[in-house]
């Protein structure tokens, strides 16, 4: 009988303590942790549960662009990069190619910029092509799959279709030697031809350090309902209007330009990381293509995303519950956009808002140097290690092929 | 790059609609083909002409409307259930197909069914863009609530009620300096009692200003009226203010006193940095002394950089009175307004025109507990004299008298570093008059609009009397009340903008303009 009183005393105790724990207050907020299956994913731990063999390529594909260019390391494509430097000095490299899951090819496509900072495509087909054929002839491990245990990281605007206009780069498809390979790539659309079964999505790099540094206390209160900050109409390009961003942005701009709710401009403002920090959505329109870092900055800013963009494929959609924490707008909805956020009870806008501030979420969007637990890699690796383990059809038998190695654009089979 | 989107995009569909209808006529016999090739060529050289002639989009549409029944996908983006204009004349969305082969029938579906298109799209706009009142305040009701979440887990658990001493009298600004504070007042978060102490008696004027506010107010009139020099008016506050503190006393109110002079301005920081506060907390004041002459201010600034001592602030603009504290955050001393470079300058009387300089300490940088002024309270200081015993002909010039120990002040606003209040001191002339309760009843006769901006380039005339016009401020514009013998109609000025406006209306007079003697007969409204 005592033993039993004892038994139950501790039962109880474990239970409290437990709950008390579930309440994690960082920066002194009560956030909520994304239960059920999706969220937690977000804290597991990929080192264990993988092995991943970097291949050593000739600098050219790598180092030298980097020198010739280092613009590249700060704008939103840099994720290649880092995700090269983290993968040489993290604890899931293995430099035994024969007991690793995952081989890893560390060319850098989107490294030709132009004088403005846009990366240009047209060489990417080749240099990509000219990487593979290397490591085919030099290494056994692609022949043995054809490609389908490698990733590659493609964080260009339509992913491997390696073109930034979105009719070309479907006329181009996929490129035929990826087609079996993962694709690391920060497009994402569902029934897109650029978009690959079994790609995943990573959000675009944002600097961790100049966000870190513009933030402002939390007790700031929210005064601003809406804020968006960027272009409507590319007058460059598409100076009437209607294939930029399919019209949304402009009928964005047409439909509340003289709201008072809507604090909406195309100026760049200096204080622009402030101001998302003091607003309570922020939107994040597509442009030429759907993904853009505004989702980013607005996760770590704790403003909630409202994404215009018809069947995106948002980052980490497996292991974030993303229809919980931001608000999904039709783009033929845009006219009554202030209608739908109005209509949105302040009890769910509280959710979210708690849901956004679990320091997890922040971390997930995150590529910081050097790299932290939670973070966008280990997110990564993650949904690398869900794939795992291969199957067995994965495996050719030898002398069988599958990839048509001259298929595609004649220019893409120059050598680079 | 991107600039020749459009362009290829034109030649590709060119190219496509171009293709299709040879497949259409495949059954045609090759004899036939030369023909139907030159047929194509002449047709296609007419486009280039349609196109030079009309524009490209022009020409588009007609060559598009022209082979529609061909199999080209075709395809107007639908927009059936919103009752949307469109910017755009032509909705052409143009379904491209993954993969290659353009199916000849029409009417099909692509084999992967999105309902995202490529192309152009129009851009809708609603039928009235316009913000919709209900749902602005639907919006400000939920911003609100998010404050409000935000307050109760980053701001203050627990708050205490502000007790707001104001010491006023009647007289021309006493409206805009009190209606100042009033509106800073109730934005206050917190419980608020708003202690109004009046010289010369509690007036009808103030109840009226003060019930506006809808706060709970407090109004004392004292029989003193207020003097006429900056000297003797400060020392009539300093005991209206403890006046107020007796109130205070007596009622047992139990929060945090203030004192709110009628004419400073407060920013809301400041409320929340003094519910910081344990027992006597001060604050940093930015002192605007002002002397209505900008001249004379430059030249006083340039002396008070002369003669900078080192114990003053940095090279600072704008004078503060606050609290002064070592590297530990401790409080050492007190930043005071250096009046030297007004010495003799300064203004005696309350309409000098000169600068008016604060008091060597001035009451409103300091915030007290109420609980200190208690007869008993529990756990008070010993450092605080009772308020009880108080004798004023012993001269109490600043909060510190209340205490015996000034060392044991709290620097509030991490220790003075953040200005939390101004300090103005504006008045108009004595003998300058108001309409009552700032109400013109019975509304004048005449009043005509000013045409252009009513300020005068040369001072005006003072007016004659006649029997409609009411006695006006003299500082103020003189814009509504004609007489009859002075009618102005030539503009000396370049006519500004407005004018443009104002073309077809029937002439109307600009009465602070100074006339040359011809005068036009106006027409009024």
């Amino acid at each position: 009988m005592k033993l039993w009183s004892w038994v139950l005393i501790f039962i109880v105790c474990n239970l409290t303590f437990s709950t008390i724990s579930a309440f994690r207050l960082s920066r002194s907020q009560p956030t909520e942790r994304i239960s059920g299956s999706a969220g937690d994913v977000l804290e597991d731990d990929p080192v264990g549960r993988l092995k991943v063999f970097v291949y050593e390529l000739p600098s050219k594909y790598n180092k030298k662009i980097l020198q010739k260019d280092p613009r590249c390391l700060n704008h939103m494509f840099a994720a290649e990069i880092y995700m090269q430097r983290f993968l040489l000095s993290s604890p899931v490299r293995t430099l035994n190619p024969e007991e690793a899951d995952w081989f890893y090819v560390p060319v850098y496509t989107t490294c030709d910029l132009t004088p403005n900072g846009l990366p240009l495509p047209f060489k990417s087909p080749r240099m990509m092509r000219s990487a593979i054929q290397l490591i085919a002839s030099n290494w056994p491990y692609w022949n043995r799959t054809e490609g389908a245990d490698h990733f590659f990281v493609v964080p260009h605007d339509f992913g491997a279709c390696f073109h930034y206009q979105e009719e070309k780069a479907i006329g181009r498809g996929i490129l035929t030697l990826l087609q079996r390979a993962t694709l690391v790539q920060t497009f994402g659309q569902r029934n897109h031809v650029c978009l690959k079964e079994g790609s995943i999505t990573v959000p675009p790099y944002a600097p961790p350090q100049k966000m870190q540094s513009h933030l402002i206390p939390e007790k700031t209160p929210r005064s601003i309902f809406v804020y968006f900050r960027g272009l409507f109409y590319d007058v460059g390009n598409d100076p009437e209007g209607g294939y930029y961003a399919r019209g949304a942005r402009a009928a964005v701009w047409e439909n509340f330009k003289d709201n008072p709710l809507f604090d909406i401009s195309t100026e760049h403002p200096t204080t622009y990381y402030e101001d998302m920090q003091r607003a309570i959505f922020c939107l994040c329109p597509l442009g030429w293509a759907p993904w853009s870092p505004r989702l980013v900055e607005a996760v770590i800013f704790g403003c909630i995303p409202v994404i215009i963009a018809d069947d995106i494929v948002l980052p980490f959609a497996d292991a974030i519950p993303w229809e919980e924490i931001g608000v999904f707008v039709d783009e033929k909805d845009v006219p009554y956009l202030d209608t739908i956020l109005t209509s949105i009870p302040p009890e769910v806008i509280l959710r979210k808002q708690r849901l956004l501030a679990n320091p997890s979420m922040k971390q997930a969007m995150l590529f910081p140097q050097p790299a932290q637990p939670g973070d966008a890699f280990h997110q990564v690796l993650n949904g690398l290690a869900r794939k795992l383990p291969h199957e067995k059809s994965v495996y050719l038998r030898p002398g069988e092929k599958l990839l048509n190695w001259t298929a595609g654009p004649v220019a893409d089979l120059k050598p680079w | 790059m991107k600039l020749s989107a459009l362009h290829q995009s034109y030649l590709n569909r060119r190219s496509n609609s171009f293709r299709s209808p040879t497949s259409v006529d495949s059954s045609v016999d090759g004899s036939g083909k030369s023909l139907i090739a030159v047929f194509w060529l002449i047709l296609h050289c007419l486009c280039c002409l349609i196109s030079l002639v009309l524009g490209f989009r022009f020409s588009r549409l007609v060559f598009f409307f022209l082979f529609s029944t061909s199999s080209t996908n075709l395809y107007s983006a639908p927009f059936p259930d919103l009752p949307v204009k469109h910017l755009d004349v032509h909705t052409l969305g143009r379904r491209l197909e993954p993969g290659a082969n353009l199916t000849v029938a029409s009417g099909t579906t692509t084999t992967k069914s999105s309902r995202v298109v490529v192309g152009r799209h129009g851009i809708r706009i609603r039928p009235w863009p316009h913000p919709n009142p209900v749902e602005v305040m639907k919006a400000h009701q939920i911003i609100e609530r998010v404050q409000k979440e935000q307050k109760s887990v980053f701001g203050m658990k627990s708050s205490k009620m502000v007790i707001a001493v104001t010491p006023t009298y009647v007289r021309t600004f006493q409206a805009l300096h009190l209606t100042g504070v009033m509106h800073s007042l109730m934005l206050v978060p917190y419980d608020l009692v708003w202690v109004v102490v009046e010289a010369g008696g509690a007036t009808n004027e103030t109840a009226s200003i003060i019930a506006k506010s809808g706060l709970r107010t407090i109004h004392v009139g004292i029989d003193q009226r207020m003097p006429n020099t900056w000297e003797d008016r400060s020392k009539l506050e300093v005991f209206m203010r403890l006046q107020a503190l007796r109130v205070v006393r007596e009622e047992k109110l139990d929060g945090i006193v203030m004192f709110a002079d009628d004419s400073n301005m407060h920013s809301m920081e400041f409320f929340d940095e003094i519910q910081n506060v344990k027992w006597f907390g001060t604050v940093s004041l930015g002192i605007l002394a002002h002397s209505g002459n900008a001249e004379e201010m430059v030249m006083s600034m340039d002396k008070r950089k002369e003669m900078e001592k080192e114990a003053e602030e940095d090279s600072s603009s704008l004078p503060v009175q606050g609290p002064a504290c070592n590297s530990t955050d401790q409080l050492v001393g007190w930043h005071i307004f250096n009046t030297l470079p007004y010495s003799g300058k300064s203004a005696v009387y309350i309409d000098d025109v000169a600068a008016v300089l604060p008091e060597k300490l001035e009451w409103s940088g300091f915030v007290l507990n109420s609980r200190l002024l208690w007869e008993e309270a529990e756990n008070k200081p010993e450092w605080v004299k009772d308020f009880g015993s108080l004798n004023e002909n012993e001269g109490v010039e600043s909060p510190l008298s209340l205490l015996k120990d000034p060392s044991m002040v709290e620097p509030l606003g991490s220790c003075g570093r953040q200005v939390l209040l101004w300090w103005l001191r504006v008045e108009a002339r004595a003998d300058s008059k108001f309409p009552p309760g700032w109400i013109i009843d019975p509304p004048l006769e005449i009043t005509v609009a000013a045409k252009r901006t009513p300020w005068p380039d040369v001072p005006p005339e003072p007016p004659t009397k006649t029997k409609d016009q009411m006695p006006l401020s003299q500082g103020g514009n003189t814009a509504v009340v004609i007489p009859k013998q002075q009618q102005h109609s030539t503009k000396i000025r370049k006519p500004k903008r407005r004018s443009k406006r104002n073309k077809h209306e029937p002439k109307l007079t600009d009465t602070t303009q100074v006339s040359s003697s011809s005068s036009k007969r106006q027409e009024r409204n």
